[in-house]
């Protein structure tokens, strides 16, 4: 019974989600399905918090390697939790003067907008940033033309690089506008590195990324069909758990 | 020599990759950019609706990739209040919602006329819902199934831009600003495509090429990256002028002079790493 009842809820969404797209009457029970899934999307942030704590505080008693940090965690979410439930440093809504905790909790100059603004901006750019370094240091040490394979990603990946900048305009700019052989239609600017990296793209890039997508899609397709006509039940869990 | 290049530090190549980056940066380097064909289409489809239409701007994103996608955001906004276009501001990141307000500053601080204290009537912010690519789909059906009230709370049914406003279909033309999951390729699979809803997208160099296969019929446009961004900028300057004085309208064509220093020094990198692996190969350390 307890693998039956999500079997079924999910063999009847899922089927009714795709009547959406051929049946209209469809229409209106496949939003009531997506609804109640943006409901429960929105009650997997609550999971998702318990689980951080359970993981963290696992971490701390057991004095795992590292625990200060998910020690520093914790305090963090618990901080942010606070400062957010409770509108700490929120002026009340100008419509509602009367009312303490009217005001947006993300009103600029309150406490939770500050922690956002100058801790968690300059922390999350800060570390995106670092992958500058990181790609810098790996470029020198790893991308190297061992192979026909490797060297031509190396040639292409310059291309790129170069034609994504001003250096294209430098290197290439330059080249005439004037047919290679009489009317051939091809001409001295098309080798310019702008071009050539559009060319690429376009040409090399997109078709290659249009036949990977399509494998993905009858893949989806394919699993799609075996979860919703129970063939598939992993996402279950296993049968012990069941 | 290249035995020093062999056993060079990496803490040299941070340095030279922090010297690359911030030079550029702190003189305000630019460099003309001619847009590119792609951009061009993303600047007509705003700049070829008329006056006053109704935009759907989609910030996905959070500030670790602010630095590369605020500059697209901010010309998104730009273009939409020189062309006076009634906005509705929404996201499905939670940390979306700060890019919102972002953008809301723009309209507010550069294009008071239009915007100041015109909430409800010129732009709305719906915010945040959970939900993913599930949010789209109810939002192309049936908007305030999904959203009952803007991000003050507000009933939608009480806001003049969406008391009559059923679902995005019936608007003029979708932006979207994404990092990533949920963003352009949820907006075009389940908004844009399957009800042609007119869409541009401006993403980060990263997810361009999963982007690349819907243009031109499922996606008009696609701004990718920084490059992009700079491109997109021009265009709207050179169309309106007077963004010539603004600092602000120029913060991705600043970016490109760091971009272009960075790239010359990772070609260099690679060009010194395989001088010193053929070098190696030569003594036969490599078999």
């Amino acid at each position: 019974m307890k693998r039956t009842i999500p079997l079924l809820i999910s063999a009847i969404t899922g089927f009714v989600l795709i009547g959406t797209a051929f049946i209209p009457l469809f229409v209106d029970w496949g939003n009531i399905a997506m609804s109640w899934f943006n409901l429960l999307a929105a009650f997997a942030f609550i999971l998702g918090g318990g689980n951080l704590l359970k993981m963290q505080l696992q971490k701390i008693s057991a004095q795992q390697p590292g625990w200060g940090y998910a020690a520093v965690t914790l305090i963090a979410f618990f901080i942010t939790l606070f400062v957010g439930l409770a509108k700490v440093g929120v002026h009340p809504n100008v419509k509602f003067p009367e009312f303490a905790w009217s005001g947006d909790y993300l009103q600029e100059d309150g406490v939770f907008w500050w922690l956002f603004e100058y801790i968690f901006t300059p922390l999350s750019a800060t570390m995106f940033a670092l992958l500058a370094f990181y790609i810098s240091s790996a470029a020198f040490r790893a991308f190297r033309a061992k192979n026909t394979e490797a060297t031509i990603l190396l040639i292409i990946a310059v291309i790129i690089l170069l034609g994504r900048t001003y250096a294209s305009v430098w290197l290439t700019g330059w080249f005439p506008d004037e047919f290679i052989i009489g009317e051939s239609g091809i001409k001295y600017s098309d080798f310019n590195l702008q071009n050539l990296s559009e060319i690429i793209m376009e040409d090399f890039t997109t078709p290659g990324m249009r036949a990977i997508k399509i494998g993905i899609a009858l893949g989806v397709a394919s699993t799609s069909l075996k979860v919703l006509l129970g063939v598939d039940r992993s996402y279950l869990g296993s049968d012990q758990e069941a | 020599m290249l035995d020093f290049l062999q056993h060079l530090d990496r803490r040299w190549i941070f340095f030279l990759m922090f010297i690359a980056v911030a030079v550029p940066l702190i003189m305000g380097t630019t460099f003309p950019e001619v847009p590119s064909d792609q951009v061009m289409a993303v600047f007509d489809a705003v700049d070829n609706l008329p006056d006053g239409s109704n935009v759907v701007m989609a910030l996905d994103y959070d500030p670790a990739s602010q630095g590369e996608l605020q500059p697209m955001a901010s010309a998104f906004a730009r273009h939409c209040a020189i062309k006076k276009h009634n906005i509705y501001f929404m996201t499905l990141w939670p940390q979306g919602i700060s890019m919102i307000q972002n953008s809301i500053g723009i309209l507010q601080d550069e294009y008071p006329e239009t915007y100041k204290g015109k909430y409800g009537t010129k732009y709305v912010n719906l915010g945040f819902r959970a939900g993913n690519e599930g949010v789209i789909k109810l939002v192309v059906e049936d908007l305030k199934k999904s959203y009952s009230t803007d991000i003050h709370g507000t009933n939608l049914d009480n806001i003049p831009l969406t008391k009559n406003l059923k679902n995005i279909q019936q608007v003029d033309l979708l932006c979207n600003v994404s990092a990533g999951y949920p963003g352009s390729q949820e907006w075009v699979l389940y908004g844009s495509s399957p009800f042609d809803i007119p869409t541009v997208v401006g993403c980060t160099g990263v997810q361009a090429p999963i982007m690349l296969p819907y243009i031109p019929d499922q996606l008009t446009g696609m701004l990718a990256a920084i490059k992009g961004a700079a491109e997109y900028e021009q265009a709207i300057i050179n169309a309106y002028p007077e963004l010539e004085n603004n600092p602000n309208a120029k913060e991705g064509l600043v970016r490109m002079g760091p971009q272009l220093v960075a790239h010359l020094l990772l070609i260099s990198l690679i060009f010194l790493g395989n001088v010193i692996y053929f070098w190696e190969r030569k003594q036969g350390l490599h078999q």
